[in-house]
């Protein structure tokens, strides 16, 4: 190859880049965000539950019947132009029901996470912040109950305390908060340790300063998953006591009870009465489900193409 | 010297989400029987590709070769079916990694982990590969081997543990052993141990090593022939004696003043190469190394440098070396009278 | 490993006295007695002397030192509600049905899940990958009775192709187990593939590489070996929700089993059949689990020999 030269000069050096940083830089907020964004089934979550919201406070509202009205005229009807979802052994119109139901089933749900949410934070975050003894023993207790079966716990204190909305609700947060309490507690040990907090006390951070600087940005990642996760179990739980008559009572409805009372329809044919609360059931669980899941793969920085 | 490995113009590429990676861009090196070469270079080099690369490792889908011929026992690798790369692998060129802890299973026996490579190469039985097994723990230092077949990776201290990488690598033989960074990980007098391990087994084996390094320690006391990488390509190479008192390549010799040492004036601050490799998605026309240095002239930003030959097998691939650059070099010099 | 297994078996009686001191003061906390509810109408005479047989009338500390004991001796005392059957005659009836349908559903779960998620691990990102997550994911937001509920309408009614109820042949084990290991297989289908994409690109995979091994050895001698270690721990949780979950299929598909009994016990408030099951469900359950850290033990060689499981 021939080369010029007059090439042969000293370089100038106004375009070098070579400290220049290749790719922009991202908060930890912003990462987590773009991340989700580009995952489409989470997003497909997040909107299916948000319509799911506007339906459960609009549907009884839009709808021309009453979710308690019976007749026995209009009794087992299949869908049609007057009965959206059709009618059930009563004569209620199932489209009403189902939205009511919703109300009831998706309070219960986020009634129970955001119980444990509260309790299970405060639990552990007080375990792990205080360390020591403390910790030792309030994880001891935690490590015990974990072992009771979550369920057969709830089936006890539902058959003690009556059935009812609100014993539900106390049944499901009393069993539900030790998984927060322990996830809380395990990230508060791993902050308290961590270097930049040590470097922030040894700056003469105050405690409170470091726990809403520091460690609350870094917990609120996954408490968020584990709330989102924990709303699909309270439902299924839901549901589940209806199943075994431990659930609200007439004439509220859930989803659960209107599952079960059901039932017998699977031989005699009248498919809508178990299929919109089962599917309905299903649908939610599925979109907290994965909206769940997005967020947890967002907030992995170890995901980061 | 018979030419065991002929590499020539090795090209590697990575397709990522940002963009297609160009990790080596032409590398070209010999090995020779008995010999043992080094490879030296900054992380993101690419010698750690390279090395993997001649075993064929990165998978297809990660990493593909792209251009480039690897000449061994008259076959070129890069065309091998893989079902012929996997009888290579283990019985005629085998590697060690840098971490044995994590490059080993926990959760089998380090005397399986042995046996498995003998039974799958050479087809003997299970108590043939015992003892062979059992030899080559031996070779590589570790007392009482036949007690600690049995046992499991934690049960051994770092150095023992890079002493059964080497086992497994070496028990079928292999003409060529390829070690990426095998000292990296260990404590400074281990490291003295591992170098002379190597030196025990060239010896009584006669196996040929490509040792992949950042450090020139290392390099020193072990190599024959260097090959100093920079950005993907081979920037400088030759024997060990003449990279290290005559090197000619500005990064080569950057590398070298670099390395603190211990009988260095305190008060003379430590010359670090400035500035990070370049991005290697948009790799840049001309020298990769022109922005961080400081002889660069404008050809240098243009052209790719060629390479020059300097006796005794030195070459080099630098723009300064052409005679108008060093006539540049020697007029800038004289009128300051130094 | 000695010291492991016995601080578990340790922990194991604890826990098993915390939930029947639990059961037992929670069964006295419901409100009534159960023979004056209902207004079963029984004279004053009659209701004194059931009290007696059943200990009622004693003092609350006495009765659960007396329940105790008979707990021991493995007695789990009459039913309140059939004056003549016991809790351990309903147990004797319920359990082995229940206990075929739990262990085929385990067993079907395991071998599917395990298979499902190595083939979406090795073939990630390509369709059956994204099918099979897909199907997990479905796997564990619809739940049992809801998967009963279908499998009953399509291929016992529809399509005839098994029976819908009761109990029998084969033919009747094969939709409950289905309904029943659908969500385990989920959770161990997802587990798995995790792992194993974890696991495929740890160091000592290419380790095995460089060896020349070949793939299937790769992936089922040094892959799946460390990868399925976690899904051992699951083991005990997914028995607990087969066990909960047979409650409900039992029901669905009117099976004789333990489930039968529960429920029943449970709608009747026949206190003694609800605190004999509970009891019984926990000590299997709290026993499963602590067979399931033995094993895990037994397969992870670093608590085989050093008593310690890996930090973090």
């Amino acid at each position: 190859m021939i080369v010029s030269d007059e090439l042969f000069t000293p370089m100038r050096k106004e375009n070098l880049s070579a400290e220049a940083i290749v790719r922009p830089q991202l908060t930890y907020w912003q990462g987590a965000w773009l991340r989700l964004r580009g995952n489409k089934l989470a997003l497909v979550g997040l909107v299916i539950i948000i319509l799911l919201g506007v339906m459960a406070i609009a549907g009884p509202i839009i709808s021309p019947h009453d979710y308690a009205k019976q007749s026995v005229i209009t009794k087992n009807q299949s869908p049609s132009a007057e009965n959206w979802f059709g009618t059930d052994d009563f004569g209620r119109d199932v489209f009403t029901r189902v939205w009511y139901g919703a109300r009831i089933s998706l309070f219960v749900g986020l009634m129970a996470a955001l119980i444990d949410f509260f309790i299970g934070i405060i639990y552990g975050g007080i375990a792990g912040y205080l360390g020591g003894r403390v910790d030792n023993i309030m994880m001891r207790i935690v490590d015990i109950l974990y072992g009771l079966p979550y369920l057969l716990v709830v089936i006890l204190l539902m058959v003690v305390m009556g059935s009812g909305l609100l014993t539900i609700i106390v049944a499901l947060s009393a069993t539900g908060w030790i998984g927060m309490a322990r996830t809380v507690r395990g990230q508060v040990l791993q902050m308290k340790n961590s270097e930049y907090v040590l470097a922030a006390k040894t700056m003469g951070a105050k405690p409170f300063y470091i726990v809403r600087k520091h460690l609350l940005p870094n917990t609120i990642g996954i408490i968020i998953v584990y709330v989102t996760l924990s709303v699909p179990t309270a439902i299924f739980a839901e549901a589940f006591l209806s199943f075994l008559g431990l659930g609200i009572q007439p004439p509220m409805a859930s989803w659960g009870t209107m599952a079960n009372d059901a039932l017998p329809t699977i031989l005699s044919g009248h498919w809508w009465r178990l299929f919109f609360p089962a599917f309905f059931i299903s649908l939610t669980m599925l979109a907290f489900n994965v909206l769940g899941d997005g967020l947890r793969d967002a907030f992995d920085p170890k995901t980061r193409r | 010297m018979e030419k065991l490995l002929e590499v020539d113009g090795l090209q590697v590429a990575f397709k990522t989400h940002g963009g297609t990676i160009q990790a080596v861009r032409g590398v070209s090196f010999t090995l020779h029987k008995g010999e043992t070469i080094a490879i030296v270079g900054e992380s993101g080099c690419g010698k750690s590709v390279t090395a993997k690369s001649i075993m064929r490792l990165i998978p297809e889908h990660i990493g593909k070769i792209v251009g480039g011929t690897m000449l061994f026992q008259g076959k070129d690798l890069v065309q091998l079916p893989e079902k012929e790369m996997r009888e290579m692998r283990g019985s005629q060129i085998s590697m060690i990694f840098q971490d044995a802890m994590t490059s080993l299973n926990p959760t089998i026996s380090i005397g399986e982990q042995i046996m498995e490579g003998i039974i799958r190469h050479q087809k003997v039985s299970r108590s043939e590969a015992k003892r062979q097994a059992t030899e080559i723990l031996q070779l590589v230092g570790i007392a009482n081997p036949e007690s600690r077949l049995k046992q499991y990776l934690h049960q051994f201290s770092g150095g023992m543990r890079q002493r059964i990488m080497i086992a497994i690598a070496l028990v079928c033989k292999p003409s060529i052993l390829i070690a990426d960074e095998p000292t990296t990980a260990l404590d400074v007098t281990i490291q003295a141990q591992i170098v002379e391990l190597f030196q025990n087994i060239q010896r009584k084996t006669g196996v040929s090593i490509i040792m992949i390094t950042h450090d020139l320690g290392v390099v020193a006391k072990i190599a024959d022939r260097v090959n100093v990488m920079y950005a993907g390509k081979v920037v400088e190479s030759g024997p060990v004696s003449e990279i290290f008192y005559n090197p000619q390549h500005p990064y080569t010799q950057g590398l070298l003043s670099s390395m603190p040492r211990l009988d260095a004036d305190r008060n003379i601050p430590l010359s670090p190469i400035p500035g990070t490799p370049p991005d290697l998605f948009a790799p840049p026309a001309g020298c990769a190394f022109a922005a961080r240095c400081e002889y660069a002239l404008e050809v240098c930003r243009a052209h790719q440098p060629e390479e020059t030959q300097l006796g005794s097998k030195h070459v080099v691939s630098c723009w300064l070396q052409d005679p108008r650059a060093k006539k540049l070099l020697s007029a800038q010099q004289s009128p300051t009278g130094t | 490993m000695l010291s492991f297994i016995l601080r578990r078996f340790l922990s194991m009686i604890v826990t098993l006295w915390l939930i029947i001191t639990l059961t037992f003061f929670l069964m006295h906390a419901a409100p009534g007695n159960p023979f004056e509810k209902e207004g079963k109408g029984l004279p004053d005479a009659v209701a004194a002397n059931l009290n007696a047989f059943y200990n009622l009338d004693k003092p609350l500390i006495v009765q659960y030192g007396l329940y105790l004991k008979n707990l021991v001796q493995f007695d789990l005392g009459p039913s309140t509600a059939s004056g003549s059957d016991t809790v351990n005659k309903m147990i004797a009836r319920g359990f082995p049905v229940s206990f075929q349908l739990g262990l085929v559903a385990i067993l079907f779960a395991i071998v599917t899940g395990i298979a499902l998620g190595v083939v979406a691990a090795l073939r990630h990102n390509r369709l059956i990958d994204y099918v099979a997550m897909v199907i997990a994911v479905i796997g564990i937001s619809v739940p049992s009775f809801v998967l009963a509920s279908l499998l009953i309408k399509y291929l016992a009614v529809e399509w005839k192709l098994f029976p819908t109820a009761t109990w029998g042949t084969w033919q009747h084990v094969v939709l409950p187990a289905l309904a029943l290991a659908f969500s385990p297989i989920a959770i161990i289908a997802r587990l798995t593939r995790t792992n194993m994409l974890e696991v495929l690109t740890a160091e000592y995979i290419e380790t095995a590489r460089a060896k020349g091994l070949s793939p299937a050895t790769i992936v089922f001698k040094h892959a799946l070996r460390n990868a399925i270690l976690p899904v051992v721990t699951l083991l005990g949780a997914l028995i607990a929700n087969i066990l909960t979950g047979s409650f409900v299929i039992e029901k669905i598909f009117a099976i004789p089993g333990m489930g039968k009994y529960f429920v029943a016990g449970i709608n009747n408030r026949d206190y003694s059949v609800i605190m004999g099951t509970t009891v019984f469900y926990s000590t299997l359950l709290i026993f499963m689990m602590f067979v399931v850290d033995v094993l895990y033990s037994i397969i992870d060689p670093r608590i085989k020999f050093h008593g310690k499981e890996r930090e973090g």
